[in-house]
């Protein structure tokens, strides 16, 4: 299925795509289909900047549990930086 | 048959007069010969979709892909010119119809046309065939798995709508080809839509393969299932046959 659903999460930070470093301004997640994985749907995250045209992106496709992980991982990290990084 | 064909990209008028890119695929030495629009999947103008377009110039017909996602992302990889088209909210309904009008425009214009015309789209595409069947004069349509046509999914962007309150305009015969295995759209939404279809004496015919989900047309995609692709191929073939072949 398509689900079309997407999340837009606003970005501050920098990616580097095939074209070498960009300025990040968002970044789409959504469950569907991949271009390159072999799955019917993962966890699809871009790094874009739209601004920069369609290539300023950096690209995941990540199966449901790794998604999952990732995101754990994340929380992680940050909950156990010291006081005043974040 | 030959099987021999010629294949390029070309530009052809899309919605509002734009200038978009499309693929073009058409028979050598088997004039006369029908259009086939070929609507791609979500996930873009692709290898996987211009060889489709191909298959249907081996087999006899003119067929031509726009680039839906041409406008903002000319020269872009398929799958940035996607995702690029996905972070804007996708493509509206309105310049869908207006590229496949073009499309059909630019195809019965080709020296060697029948002046018949088809649709068939997959995936997105499939829902976007149904659209362009309601709302454009066409000799017959295929919609494969399309989804959103009864029912839109939660999380959907506001502007895309369901289809099914167009059931009455549809144009032309409508040939569905789905998954048994899809839930989006279920068996229970295309038995919804045949009903629809049904109530308005529009001739269709649907076919849902079991062992088969989403995507099964799909041959580089884990979601490929040889039987209901083979199948789904020769109902394709059978269709176009008795609607788009022959003299015009």
């Amino acid at each position: 299925m398509c689900t079309y659903a997407t999340e837009h999460v606003p970005a501050s930070g920098s990616g580097k795509g095939a074209n070498g470093w960009f300025r990040l301004s968002e970044v789409s997640v959504y469950l569907d289909h991949p271009a390159h994985a072999l799955a019917d749907h993962t966890l699809n995250i871009d790094f874009i900047n739209p601004a920069e045209g369609p290539s300023a992106r950096v690209a995941v496709e990540l199966s449901a549990q790794t998604a999952i992980a990732l995101a754990r991982a994340i929380e992680s990290a940050l909950a156990s930086a010291p006081p005043g990084l974040v | 048959m030959n099987e021999a064909l010629t294949a390029e990209t070309v530009m052809m008028k899309g919605h509002n007069d734009d200038e978009v890119e499309a693929y073009l695929a058409r028979p050598d030495g088997m004039e006369p010969f029908g259009g086939v629009v070929v609507i791609h999947h979500m996930p873009g103008y692709d290898s996987g979709s211009k060889e489709i377009s191909r298959k249907f110039a081996a087999h006899g017909y003119a067929a031509l892909m726009p680039n839906l996602y041409y406008r903002d992302s000319p020269g872009a990889s398929p799958d940035d010119a996607a995702a690029a088209a996905r972070a804007k909210g996708g493509i509206p309904d309105r310049q869908l119809v207006g590229d496949v009008a073009g499309a059909a425009a630019f195809l019965r214009g080709l020296a060697g046309s029948n002046g018949k015309i088809g649709v068939i789209g997959y995936c997105s595409g499939g829902r976007q065939s149904f659209l362009a069947a309601c709302s454009l004069t066409l000799d017959a349509a295929v919609d494969c798995y399309g989804g959103a046509v009864v029912r839109v999914p939660a999380g959907a962007p506001a502007s895309m709508k369901p289809l099914i309150g167009l059931s009455k305009q549809l144009s032309c015969p409508l040939l569905g080809l789905f998954g048994a295995d899809d839930q989006f759209p279920t068996p229970a939404e295309t038995a919804e839509l045949s009903s629809a279809l049904d109530e308005f004496g529009k001739a269709h015919e649907f076919h849902t393969f079991t062992g088969a989900g989403h995507a099964f047309f799909s041959v580089d995609r884990a979601s490929y299932r040889v039987e209901a692709a083979v199948e789904g191929w020769q109902k394709v073939w059978a269709f176009f046959g008795k609607h788009l072949a022959g003299q015009g």
